[in-house]
């Protein structure tokens, strides 16, 4: 065979989705016992293509060759038959069976047609010492933590004799220590010749562990090339789509200049937040009549900050000023109290509620302030609702329609009333402009610059450049679960933006690349 | 291509649901009505047949009161089915569901012949006696249902769970508060609350419309009705718009409970006996059932008052009438699971 050091091609894989075309001519090699990255932003298309291949998802066009064969899995369990197994980040084990059960489900040696306890029990052992591990495997799974249950769910690869183990995100709730354990075992893995596509958000475990990596953006592959022949920023800047070096343009969005904001008092002051293990250490502040951008790699921890923030998840350590004033939100509605909203960043699972109607979901955060005795006023309701319909140009055929039969832009305009029409000090929008279309998306940023202008302070999270470099008086950019840098507005640029985001001390690393 | 031909599919398919949900609620009239129609029909028809009747000459009269009867024995006996499916529809509303009630309400009966036939009714007189014999009753179901309310909420357990516990244990405690004894009992005070005819209309009926009523104007106009769609149409969404979650959770479970106490009481006073083995028993199935029928989905997020009241009606004329013309009880079941079989994958058509 002329590729025979290949364990895997995917050639043209094409995925459609309604509407959205999911993976377009992909192609993916994996070498024999390689560890190899696959890496992307949300929407880029790394999950599809690993259903694809593992048989969750049937693709539309394209051939898939492993080991040597053209392989079409109808169903996971084929492609564990096949010697592909998955760990996902989501442990799918039995927690109340033993990790010797754990391991051997569905292949248990057997006794006169009974299990077999003490070799369940043996070879359990010998799988496990194989990735460096040694524990009782007789107790249940659930007594172990993260680290030990995918240790567990890795030997059980091992012992259907898997040639390639995918790990999607699998350190995500691992603490360093428990990482450490899991890199050793996929050494292990690789010296025996296994391969592993591992998808992780944390660009320094790309380094430590991977020999090859695969970069995709919507849908595309944009490069695969030796871990050693690329470094962080060119990685960030190739998920991001963004050129080193590109000179800015201006005008791709339609926020107004930042420089003409009048910046008020100081509204919130976080110092050193803790909240283990989605927070390690952030600070950061916004002003009145200011938007503060929050920039970093997906993983980075923002979305965590703005939940912290708004109460909606605890702080272990670390103070909150409001306005100078010391506070601590239990829940949202001590924040919202506080005069804070807060715009998730998936709308459909933490925004709408799509049985209620435009008006109901417009009026949700407020209805404390819109009710007598409990008993919603209809008038006033009406009033507001229909102010703020008109007011952002939400396209909806009356109020009483239900928010899910809205496009993506105009529910997103619902949400934003729904915190406008409460008069916030300050909003924090998380990914405010995601997969809506781009006029939406333009009229979305004149309304976030409006507020910044009537002396709203805004916080806003977002993965585009340009809305970061046009829209934001500040720059405040995330790695690794902590804030590590802040820019000014004289000193925001795409590249030292993604700089930051990449790795910390990268100023000289980009004159370099500049060169 | 595959993907455009699936998608047309679904998109005909969640008309064809839609349609459906509309002619649901008209359906559900229409067919009780049809129901009512034939039962007058025939309860003419058994009436001006009967020879002493024709040869009395009160024909128009006898008429009146077998219509009044029939009307009183279906309304009697949907009254309670109806107050607990209420509370059942908030609890669903929110996404979960109350096997307790049945249990609570065999609490609540239990209770009041205890207070008064015990010696509080000696010290402070029968009036007394009888206004604590419906209100402490009441109070204790409502704790029962905070009880749900907290196992739900802080424990996190599943609600068929928690509420499970309270069905199995709260049998036992309302057997336990008599030594499994039955309380026999004659106080037309207390039993006006199931015995009563007000405008010749049994006094349970009232209670049954007012709490109808009540619920309806609840869910359509206030900020609770609003809180509980909102928790069980998205529940994290709804934290984070400020809605108190928890609190809304717990409060379903309580005005479950409490409605439950109520039901509990009417049948004791109907039977003049109080059977901690016998009330409620099922009832949780019977209002699961209407509130499925009257089309609130099981998975939380609407929420229809008057669809449960039509649902309970519409089971229990089914029930009637083919009772009535000499259907077997045990055909009436099919019949009735048959019902249910229907509105429910009406239900599922929608979601889907």
């Amino acid at each position: 065979m002329a590729n025979s050091d290949l364990l895997l091609e995917m050639k043209d894989i094409t995925k459609i989705f309604p509407g959205v075309v999911a993976l377009d001519r992909a192609n993916l090699e994996v070498k024999r016992g390689e560890v190899h990255a696959l890496v992307g932003e949300n929407g880029a298309g790394k999950s599809t293509m690993i259903k694809i291949l593992t048989g969750a998802y049937i693709r539309d066009a394209g051939t898939v060759i492993f080991d040597n064969e053209e392989v079409n899995f109808e169903t996971p369990l084929l492609a564990q038959a096949k010697g592909i197994s998955t760990i996902y980040q989501e442990i799918n084990l039995v927690p109340l069976r033993s990790v010797a059960e754990n391991i051997m489900m569905e292949h248990e040696p057997t006794r006169y047609g009974l299990i077999n306890r003490r070799k369940l029990n043996a070879e359990a052992r010998r799988l496990l010492t194989q990735i460096g591990i040694e524990i009782d495997v007789t107790k249940p799974l659930m007594d172990y933590n993260i680290a030990i249950q995918q240790m567990t769910a890795i030997a059980r690869a091992i012992s259907f004799k898997s040639k390639m183990v995918v790990m999607d995100e699998p350190t995500s709730s691992l603490d360093d220590q428990e990482v450490e354990t899991l890199f050793e075992s996929i050494r292990r893995l690789r010296a025996d010749d296994v391969s592993v596509i591992f998808i992780t958000h944390r660009l320094d475990e790309l380094f430590e562990i991977c020999d090859r990596i695969t970069i995709m953006r919507d849908g595309k592959i944009i490069e695969t090339t030796d871990m050693g022949s690329i470094s962080k920023l060119e990685l960030v800047s190739k998920m991001l789509g963004k050129d080193l070096g590109e000179i800015q343009k201006g005008g791709a969005t339609s926020f107004s200049a930042p420089a003409s904001r009048q910046i008020g008092e100081n509204l919130l002051e976080a110092n050193n937040l803790e909240s283990s293990p989605d927070l390690v250490d952030v600070s950061l502040n916004v002003h009145a009549g200011e938007i503060v951008g929050l920039a970093g790699l997906l993983g980075a921890g923002r979305t965590e900050t703005a939940r912290v923030i708004f109460g909606a998840d605890p702080i272990q350590t670390g103070e909150m000023r409001l306005k100078g004033e010391r506070v601590r939100f239990d829940s949202p509605r001590d924040a919202i109290d506080a005069g804070i909203g807060y715009c998730a960043e998936d709308r459909k699972a933490d925004g709408i509620v799509p049985l209620l109607s435009v008006r109901d979901n417009l009026t949700l955060a407020l209805l404390p302030m819109l009710t007598r005795s409990g008993i919603i006023k209809r008038e006033q309701q009406k009033e507001i609702v229909e102010k703020f319909i008109a007011m952002l140009g939400i396209k909806t055929s009356s109020a009483d329609q239900l928010i899910r039969e809205l496009s993506g832009g105009n529910q997103q305009k619902v949400l934003l009333a729904r915190w406008l029409c409460m008069n916030p000090e300050l909003l924090i929008l998380d990914e405010p402009t995601r997969g809506i279309d781009i006029g939406a998306k333009g009229e979305i940023q004149k309304i976030i610059s409006n507020l910044a202008d009537e002396g709203v302070g805004v916080l806003m999270l977002t993965s585009e450049i340009e809305e970061l470099t046009e829209g934001s008086n500040r720059v405040v950019v995330m790695r690794d679960r902590r804030t590590v840098e802040e820019f000014d507005l004289e000193e925001i640029s795409q590249d030292g933006i993604m700089t930051a985001m990449a790795h910390g001390e990268a100023a000289e690393q980009l004159q370099e690349v500049a060169q | 291509m595959t993907t455009s031909e699936q998608t047309a599919v679904k998109v005909e398919r969640s008309n064809f649901g839609e349609r459906f949900q509309k002619v649901r609620t008209y359906g559900m009239v229409i067919v009780l009505l049809l129901l009512v129609g034939f039962n007058i029909f025939r309860i003419y028809r058994v009436v001006s047949t009967n020879e002493t009747i024709v040869e009395n000459g009160n024909v128009t009269e006898a008429f009146v009161q077998a219509l009044n009867s029939a009307l009183n024995v279906n309304l009697t006996q949907v009254a309670t089915i109806v107050i607990v499916a209420v509370g059942m529809t908030f609890v669903i509303a929110t996404g979960g569901i109350d096997l307790s009630v049945g249990a609570i309400m065999a609490i609540a009966g239990q209770l009041a012949p205890l207070i008064f036939m015990g010696p509080i009714a000696e010290r402070f007189g029968m009036a007394f006696a009888n206004v604590l014999a419906i209100v402490v009753p009441i109070i204790i179901a409502g704790i029962f249902g905070l009880f749900n309310g907290l196992m739900v909420t802080k424990l996190k357990f599943q609600p068929i769970i928690a509420t499970l516990i309270v069905f199995i244990g709260g049998r036992g405690i309302a057997q336990v508060l008599t030594n499994g004894y039955l309380q026999f009992f004659k106080n037309p005070d207390f039993q006006y609350i199931a015995l009563g005819r007000p405008l010749g209309i049994p006094t349970q009926v009232y209670i049954m419309f007012i709490v109808v009523l009540v619920a309806w104007y609840v869910m359509r106009s206030t900020s609770f009705g609003q809180y509980v769609l909102a928790v069980g149409g998205n529940e994290k969404a709804a934290r984070l718009a400020g809605v108190p979650v928890d609190k809304v959770k717990t409060a379903v479970y309580v005005i479950s409970g409490a409605l439950a106490g109520i039901a509990g009481l009417i049948v004791v006073a109907i039977n003049s006996a109080s059977d901690a083995n016998l009330n409620g028993m099922l009832i949780e199935l019977d209002a699961i059932a209407a509130t499925a029928v009257g089309g609130t989905p099981l998975s939380g997020g609407q929420a229809s008052i008057l669809g449960t009241f039509l649902g309970a009606l519409l089971i229990q004329m089914v029930k009637f009438t083919l009772l009535s013309i000499g259907v077997p009880y045990e055909f009436a079941l099919v019949v009735n699971a048959g019902i249910i079989l229907i509105a429910v994958y009406v239900q599922t058509k929608r979601t889907a």
